[in-house]
């Protein structure tokens, strides 16, 4: 008996492989070094240092939403909203910098407290008024899409100083800036939601709310702040991507929901929440961004690109229902 | 004696009985939103009589038409408490598929018939998987939007369609002088709402919508009626998708960009509740013309167009918020009892 506890507090080896390859992050690993080798066998452009920082510098806006996003369908949430953060936080770093005569630096802190306001206020929707996150973060899809459209009039802020884009078009320590920020983030995240009580506490809310409410769990807390952290990593996203392509565009962002959320999806969190974890998260988001680049690099335009992440998105679901329905009966 | 006092009261009953239900017909959500674009219209109209022009009024109802008949669809994709986001990348596909046959010689009958039919097969695919497979409809039709979506790309590269011949375009005919898109909104409400009230399928979606369990325990087949559902949301796409395709002369084979959000303000402001159950296709059709009268008057009183997503997203917040407000009195109003 004692032999036993012991082997299951520290598994050999072995052991330990089995289960992770067992798990949806060793499939992930296992399918992620197919599709390398086979795109570097059909493509001579595709395993250079420049082609892969540049992917680097392209999934950091969609990964550091991941995050959050991880958090919020753990919980067995949604949220829909932000790529219209994005654009509205985007829009409103340009016209406070352009037409409000702001200075550059304050406009990127106001960017960033801008997209955490709208977080918050999907939060407090969420958990005061008992909104749907589905709808109300449909309804804010449209208001921030419908604020950044009608404040900027549809004009695009460009002319940034040169320092603006060393976070979206420099490099920090021969890597790409931005994906320090993704680094740091992914590490702090995963950490929280693996090691600390309210990672556990948003693993509860997801199986059974209620059950988390008698158990003394912070749930209101908790769905607030994970919320407004989604608010706040879209306006980081936001400023990263303005520093990145040059320009803040009303449509900045469109559509970026779906990349998230895939990337989420396909790391094994179960859309219906109680389950996921960051490292899957990530192996998502760089296996779609590999799957893209492999598809622009045979030819495919870049706006067709997202066929693929919408049958990922909806094979990924099946697969994992496959996986628990597997596991229930083990 | 008894008897008597009831033959007294019962008449005295049934009047304030009579006078409550109508007011509470005044009190319903498609009165409310008629009411509304009525003084909404009026406020318009005085402050630019020229909204007021006969062709300006017959112009919105005739662009609330594919908002409507797609709305139609939509709350009861809704009544069930599921929701279709990809009706636009829907549209914007079928449009295309429409105008290619049409320019490719076939018979326009067939160039309008063809969407609809496509429609329904690609709203049967995504009933399938949320209705069998048990994935929620959000994901699927995310997930459908943008493969139908990049497909567009892909197929056409985004070529626009010229030359289309001249009666393809079903939307410009005006029999009697009030354009087509009129009829078949008109049409298609009344059937849809009659179908809802009075037919056993009708009914059945409410009750998958109000109460899974009890339906199930009723005998009524929830995958069934959910499949039906989204097969009907393919029909109403379609259509929608001929009438909006048929408005212009040229078609941009690209997704019209936040229709998807239209349709479901005008669902969910026409009073389909977002939590189940209820909701009517006349409410919708309100939401529609709604939304067309503000999208035109706002034009009127020189305000920009680009504001018009923004009110949208406070018209879905603050219909929730009356919803959300008015079954809590309920719940405590049952309570009390």
């Amino acid at each position: 008996m004692g032999m036993r506890e012991a082997e299951q507090e520290r598994p050999t080896l072995a052991l330990q492989l089995r289960d992770f390859a067992l798990r949806q992050e060793g499939v992930l690993v296992a399918i992620m070094i197919v599709s390398v080798i086979v795109l570097s066998i059909t493509s001579n452009n595709f395993l250079t240092t420049d082609n892969l920082l540049n992917q680097a510098r392209l999934l950091t806006e969609v990964g550091l939403i991941a995050l959050p996003m991880t958090y919020i369908i753990i919980t067995g949430g949604i949220d829909l909203s932000v790529g219209s953060i994005l654009g509205f936080s985007a829009v409103m770093l340009g016209w406070l910098w352009q037409e409000q005569g702001w200075p550059l630096e304050v406009a990127v802190v106001a960017c960033i407290a801008i997209g955490t306001l709208s977080g918050l206020l999907n939060g407090l929707f969420i958990v005061y008024v008992k909104v749907p996150p589905i709808i109300m973060t449909l309804a804010t899809l449209a208001l921030y899409r419908g604020l950044a459209y009608g404040i900027s009039q549809a004009r695009s802020a460009r002319g940034y100083p040169d320092w603006f884009f060393r976070f979206g078009a420099g490099d920090f320590l021969g890597l790409p800036t931005q994906i320090w920020f993704l680094i740091v983030g992914a590490i702090f995240s995963g950490i929280l939601l693996a090691r600390t009580p309210f990672g556990r506490g948003l693993y509860a809310i997801g199986n059974n709310v209620t059950g988390a409410r008698f158990a003394g769990i912070p749930v209101d807390r908790y769905l607030l702040f994970i919320y407004t952290f989604a608010g706040f990593m879209s306006g980081l996203a936001a400023f990263i991507f303005t520093s990145r392509v040059s320009t803040t565009r009303a449509d900045s962002g469109t559509g970026l929901e779906l990349d998230v959320i895939a990337a989420v999806v396909l790391g094994g969190t179960s859309i219906m929440g109680g389950t996921g974890t960051i490292t899957g998260t990530m192996l998502g988001l760089v296996l779609i961004q590999l799957l893209k680049n492999g598809l622009s690099l045979s030819g495919v335009k870049g706006d067709a690109t997202i066929v693929v992440i919408g049958v990922v998105l909806i094979f990924a679901i099946l697969a994992n229902n496959f996986i628990q329905k597997r596991l229930q009966r083990a | 004696m008894t008897a008597t006092t009831k033959r007294i009261e019962s008449p005295a009953a049934g009047l304030t009985e009579r006078v409550r239900s109508s007011l509470s017909v005044i009190g319903s959500q498609e009165f409310i939103l008629a009411a509304l674009i009525v003084v909404l219209s009026l406020l318009i109209y005085s402050y630019n009589p020229r909204f007021g022009a006969e062709r300006n009024l017959l112009n919105i109802l005739s662009n609330s038409a594919y908002i409507a008949v797609a709305a139609i669809g939509m709350t009861l994709v809704i009544i069930t408490g599921n929701i279709d986001i990809s009706i636009a990348a829907l549209i914007g596909v079928l449009g295309t598929i429409s105008g290619q046959l049409a320019v490719h010689g076939y018979p326009v009958w067939i160039a309008w018939l063809a969407p609809v039919v496509v429609g329904i097969l690609i709203e049967g695919v995504i009933g399938y998987f949320v209705a069998f497979l048990r994935i929620p409809a959000i994901v699927v039709t995310l997930g459908m939007a943008s493969i139908l979506r990049g497909g567009l790309i892909l197929a056409t590269g985004g070529a626009w369609i010229y030359d289309l011949p001249q009666d393809f375009f079903l939307s410009q005919k005006q029999p009697l002088g009030i354009p087509m898109p009129i009829y078949f909104m008109v049409a298609l409400v009344i059937l849809a709402a009659l179908w809802m009230r009075y037919s056993p399928a009708g009914r059945a979606i409410y009750a998958i919508g109000g109460n899974k369990e009890a339906a199930r325990l009723s005998g009524l087949s929830e995958q069934r009626v959910l499949m039906m559902v989204f097969l009907i949301n393919g029909l109403m796409v379609g259509v929608a998708s001929v009438l909006y395709t048929t408005q212009f002369t040229t078609i941009q084979s690209s997704v019209p960009s936040g229709l998807e959000l239209t349709v479901i303000t005008a669902a969910v402001v026409g009073g389909v509740s977002i939590l189940g159950g209820s909701g009517t296709v006349i409410g919708a059709l309100m939401g529609a013309i709604l939304i067309r009268t503000i999208n035109s008057g706002m034009i009127f009183v020189n305000v920009s167009a680009y504001w018009l997503q923004a009110v949208q997203g406070i018209m879905i917040l603050l219909t929730v918020l009356v919803d959300i407000v008015r079954r809590r009195r309920q719940m405590a109003a049952i309570g009390r009892q």
